[in-house]
């Protein structure tokens, strides 16, 4: 990076460390940061809609849709993270495979199962073979949003399900009685007024969330802590420029410092927005928040 | 003039794309010096990097390398998310029966212990290996307690702050780390283990093995195969 890096065994103190801390293996550290909060904006959101996506469907009177929502919010919620993460990933990238094999190699002869290979035509490869490194990261990426999205999504599932039913019952009653029908009722009283219920259960999910992002590493996408494992461990001068012993304490202490500022962070803000759902509901919160502006 | 940097951005991206048609995805773990590490540009590097290299030229190939969990790393190149495995991983019949191996392109490296002190209890005390390594799988039939890490970097941690008495690992890992480290030294007993170290591919993915094979065979005959374990200290030559 600095002119005066080519050599960075005749430097030491300040200078040493600037050259250290810009190699391009900390460049790589450095970018996965963003890796993992470009994760966390991209998932929160995600797992939000099948959160809700499956409170609605458990909540539904048509038998099979209420099975399915039921069912997602038991198998995934019951099913370790890990395994989830290995298996299903795997799974998953398998299944969009076969989908693709076919419908675009319809003449393929061969058995797609050969024994614990699972082979498809190159045309339903994903990402296809030829494709540059890039495209793979991003599909493997898409794959862990998607993952983490459907385990949380059940998590928040059953948080808003519950959410939907601590709404009071007078105020649907009251929504029925002005002749609202039970679709307006969900859209326009219900759901409006059931977040301010879910928001504990779901800052909580937001907190797990944040610190199961080394799960990441799992599916092939090298997120922080691998990097701080990587950096932090023994650098033997014979395979580096920048030799130094067991600095994994270190790395993991500005981990720690990134995920306590980042929690500290979340509840500020979670905090205003509690307070702003407060606003106007039904409940002790909203009615102290009036006594107090009275 | 226009048309003309049309035309040649054109010819140069239709060519990338002819020589992207090939391209072999690499799988390695990058956290077992001197074999396969992450240099200090965050990029593999080390014997199996250049070697790496070398095969694909030989075998016509373009190839780009990947970086997976060593835990994980069979269950990946089997579901296809990349073609061959080239990890320091021995040819054992366990592997053999789930993956297909090329021939050895190292021969069999006698794995060693690594110790704080040279009276280390390697038989009856604790040892420390990574998971799922054929060092490993030797331990757990021994009579030692055996105490598994995920990475390579976490077993000699081990036995630095005295979990482990001793860490059992390819000698060609440990060399340079008892090298460099006073308070570590090898202990004289080696282990022989495993059938030297090969490239894993798919079962049904015949044609690539083969390639590679020739390849390998190639660079043994020629004697650059040699210059490589020589230059990256991996053990004895062929």
């Amino acid at each position: 990076m600095f002119s005066y890096c080519a050599d960075p065994s005749l430097l030491s103190g300040m200078s040493w460390l600037s050259c250290y801390l810009t190699t391009g293996k900390h460049a790589a550290f450095y970018v996965s940061f963003g890796t993992v909060l470009l994760l966390l904006a991209i998932t929160a959101p995600a797992a939000l809609a099948f959160g809700f996506a499956g409170a609605s469907a458990a909540r539904s009177r048509v038998w099979p849709v209420n099975w399915i929502g039921k069912g997602y919010i038991a198998v995934v919620r019951g099913v370790p993270d890990i395994a989830f993460f290995l298996f299903f990933v795997i799974a998953l990238d398998q299944m969009f495979e076969w989908a693709r094999h076919k419908v675009k190699c319809p003449d393929w002869d061969q058995p797609i199962r050969q024994g614990n290979d699972f082979v498809v035509c190159q045309a339903a490869k994903l990402p296809l073979g030829e494709s540059p490194q890039w495209v793979h990261e991003a599909y493997g990426f898409s794959l862990a949003v998607l993952t983490f999205a459907i385990v949380f999504g059940a998590f928040a599932a059953n948080v808003l399900f519950g959410a939907m039913r601590a709404v009071p019952r007078a105020q649907l009653e009251t929504a029925e009685a002005y002749g609202m029908s039970r679709r307006q009722t969900f859209w326009r009283i219900l759901v409006p007024q059931m977040w301010v219920f879910a928001l504990p259960g779901l800052s909580n999910l937001w907190m797990v969330l944040i610190k199961a992002t080394p799960l990441l590493f799992l599916l092939g996408v090298e997120d922080i802590v691998y990097w701080a494992r990587e950096l932090g461990g023994t650098a033997n001068p014979r395979f580096t420029e920048y030799p130094h012993g067991d600095w994994r304490m270190w790395y993991f202490f500005v981990l720690l410092v990134f995920y306590l500022g980042f929690t500290k962070f979340s509840e500020f803000f979670l905090e205003r927005l509690m307070q702003k759902l407060t606003h106007g509901q039904a409940t002790t919160g909203g009615e102290a928040q009036r006594k107090a502006d009275a | 003039m226009k048309k003309l940097v049309l035309a040649t951005s054109a010819l140069a991206l239709s060519a990338s794309m002819a020589m992207a048609m090939d391209v072999v995805r690499l799988g390695t773990e990058g956290a077992y010096p001197p074999w396969n590490f992450i240099n200090d540009a965050g990029e593999v590097d080390g014997f199996e990097r250049e070697l790496g290299d070398e095969l694909c030229k030989r075998a016509e190939l373009t190839c780009e390398w990947v970086t997976n969990e060593w835990d994980s790393i069979i269950p990946n190149l089997v579901s296809g998310n990349y073609d061959a495995i080239i990890a320091g991983m021995s040819i054992t019949d366990e592997r053999d029966e789930v993956i297909d191996f090329t021939q050895n392109y190292t021969q069999p490296d006698p794995s060693s212990y690594l110790a704080m002190s040279a009276d280390a209890d390697v038989t009856g005390g604790v040892v420390a290996a990574q998971a799922g390594t054929i060092q490993a799988s030797h331990i757990a039939s021994s009579g030692a307690t055996l105490v598994e890490f995920a990475t390579p970097e976490e077993t000699i941690a081990a036995v630095r702050n005295g979990e482990a008495d001793a860490v059992l690992a390819d000698k060609s890992y440990l060399n340079p780390i008892a090298a460099e480290d006073d308070s570590l030294m090898l202990l004289e007993q080696d282990e022989l283990l495993g059938g030297g170290v090969g490239m894993g591919v798919r079962e049904s993915d015949g044609e690539l093995k083969a390639k590679f094979d020739a390849a390998i065979q190639s660079m043994k005959d020629d004697g650059s195969l040699n210059d490589l374990i020589t230059k990256w200290e991996i053990g004895e030559t062929f």
